[in-house]
């Protein structure tokens, strides 16, 4: 087994625990937020779309580069804006309850 | 230049794994959302130095990422607060149609015989990228109501399913093991494809928010393996941060409806026999409706009322109309809350964006535990739009498909006023005894007129 594979094993096997544990205290009206927040994030496929995107000569590849790039943009862009649209009402919330005097 | 790349990514992964943590607290969420957003411009800006770009190459990634960006940014904003459910699943769905359309690539560039690191990966991205875009479509277009939410079962379904399943096994043992052409990855994809679809139809409507959650799941996996087929440091932490904290995110969804994960995927096989048993017999029952005098009346001289909202309420865009009656009522002295049951709308939460959208006072809202033993101090439940998860049946009738799911005490109020559109069943398709209820009375209509009325009632019920 080559180095390079043994260390992305263990990042796999590392990011497993980390991703379990950051979110395992999440209450139940965030289960939403949370979950939107999280489909934005594995829209890091980008990053894959634009290297396989970056090279593209012939047609076949030009066309899935092509796709593969819109699909992700719009899982990055949309994911984050629509969890931040979620979250604003929270937010409103928030404020509210610490202006409100105490008695 | 390496080296920088790989500390880039390392600050990405960090921002990502403090913006999840954010994620889940209520008063950082928001935050959460922007560092993650941070961590993955950096990680997007720290690819490009070392990649050689063709010309073609340039001009698709910037034709996509216009287009990707017009898409997902409208189409986020536009959406309407009720329709985000299924906005949630369109933008997974098509994050796990780039992952598998990655990989793809990738085993076109491997040429025929890949080695078997590369290909596996690959492999894996390809079904369960595919099962994820498939999936996400069928459950955007339940929640959309572009078809029935009720299960579609049809006999021998487990039986086409497993064929399935057998099938894609066996191309990509062909693929691994004999020689990777474009015919079998393509016809991998297709199988794939109709297992995502196969895999949802039987899945009720109520329930397409912990399957999305399922799917994400597979998209975050699914991106985990495209960065092991490109060696990308940055691709496999975050897909596998996501694969990992979606599936513990789908076991406390499922939880929160009392029910297990397997319940939820496979309970709609061999409910038939049970459901249709649990139909008969309700032939003939009378309810009672009522005017919005008499329920205006009842309001305005009840000491406790509790409002449960449910997706009637988001539906009609009513949460400012319930708003309205309770400040009425509290004028007059009545202690008014909501009752916010804890999947009460399409996805939990739902209800809280709503309310807190309206400006209804945290204080009124609570949640289920908090509430379910002041039901039977209250004067009126006021059911707003909500059915499943007031519906008895949950804790008596053993045959129902939503039996065990824990809900609201509505019933152990003195008075129930049901507000509903119809006698139409609800979202999971099955009857309510609470209609029945002799101490209930309907009031039909849409939920944001019958309110307007009652706040009318109210005021003129001196």
């Amino acid at each position: 087994m080559s180095n390079e594979l043994l260390n992305e094993i263990t990042f796999f096997v590392l990011s497993i625990f980390v991703g379990i544990e950051v979110i395992s205290k999440v209450p139940t009206i965030l289960h939403t937020p949370l979950m939107s927040g999280t489909n934005a994030i594995h829209g890091i496929i980008l990053v894959g779309a634009i290297v396989i995107a970056a090279g593209a000569s012939s047609p076949v590849t030009i066309v899935l580069g092509l796709v593969a790039v819109t699909l992700a943009t719009t899982n990055v862009v949309g994911g984050f804006v629509v969890t931040d649209r979620m979250l604003e009402m929270f937010k409103g919330r928030q404020q509210k309850k610490q202006t409100t005097p105490p008695k | 230049m390496r080296t920088a790349i790989s500390l880039a990514y390392l600050v990405a992964a960090v921002l990502f794994i403090v913006g999840l943590k954010q994620l889940s607290s209520p008063k950082g969420a928001r935050n959460g959302n922007f560092i993650a957003a941070a961590g993955m411009a950096i990680a997007l800006v720290a690819t490009l130095p070392l990649l050689n770009f063709t010309r073609a190459g340039l001009v698709i990634i910037a034709i996509g990422i216009v287009i990707g960006t017009a898409v997902g940014a409208v189409g986020a904003r536009m959406v309407k607060m009720t329709a985000i459910p299924q906005m949630v699943a369109l933008f997974n769905g098509v994050g796990g149609g780039a992952a598998a359309l990655v990989a793809v690539a990738e085993l076109l560039r491997l040429g025929q015989h890949p080695g078997f690191t590369e290909a596996f990966p690959s492999v894996f991205s390809i079904v369960i990228g595919s099962i994820s875009f498939a999936g996400s479509m069928i459950a955007f277009a339940k929640l959309q109501e572009l078809m029935t939410g009720t299960p579609i079962t049809y006999p021998g379904q487990q039986v086409v399913n497993g064929i399935l399943a057998a099938a894609i096994l066996g191309f990509v043992i062909a693929i691994l093991a004999v020689a990777s052409v474009p015919f079998s990855f393509i016809g991998l994809m297709v199988l794939a494809l109709v297992l995502g679809v196969a895999f949802v139809l039987p899945i009720g409507g109520a329930d397409m928010p912990v399957v999305i959650s399922l799917l994400n799941a597979f998209t975050g996996l699914a991106v985990a393996a495209s960065g092991f087929t490109l060696n990308n440091f940055a691709l496999i932490v975050a897909g596998t941060l996501v694969g990992a904290s979606g599936s513990l995110l789908t076991k406390l969804m499922s939880d929160a409806m009392g029910r297990s994960l397997a319940n939820v995927l496979f309970g709609a096989f061999g409910k038939s026999h049970a459901g249709a048993a649990a139909v008969a017999g309700k032939e003939g029952r009378s309810v009672r409706s009522g005017s919005a005098e008499d329920i205006g009346t009842l309001l305005a001289y009840s000491q406790r009322v509790i409002i449960v909202p449910g997706y009637g309420l988001a539906v009609a865009q009513a949460q400012h109309a319930a708003r309205e009656l309770a400040d009425l009522l509290e004028r007059r002295g009545v202690e008014v809350s909501y009752a916010i049951h804890p999947v009460a709308g399409r996805m939990p939460g739902h209800m809280n964006v709503l309310l807190a959208e309206a400006n209804v006072p945290y204080e009124q809202l609570k949640e289920m535990d908090e509430i379910n033993d002041e039901f039977k101090n209250a004067d009126v439940a006021l059911i707003v739009g909500a059915n499943d998860v007031v519906n008895p049946s949950a804790r008596n009738a053993p045959g129902s498909p939503i039996y065990g799911m824990p809900i609201l005490n509505a019933d152990q109020a003195k008075n129930i006023v049901f507000m509903k559109r119809s006698m139409r069943p609800g979202f999971a398709g099955i009857d309510n005894d609470l209609m029945y209820d002799p101490k209930t009375v309907m009031f039909f209509g849409d939920a944001k007129d019958s309110l307007t009325k009652l706040v009318s009632a109210v005021k003129a019920a001196a």
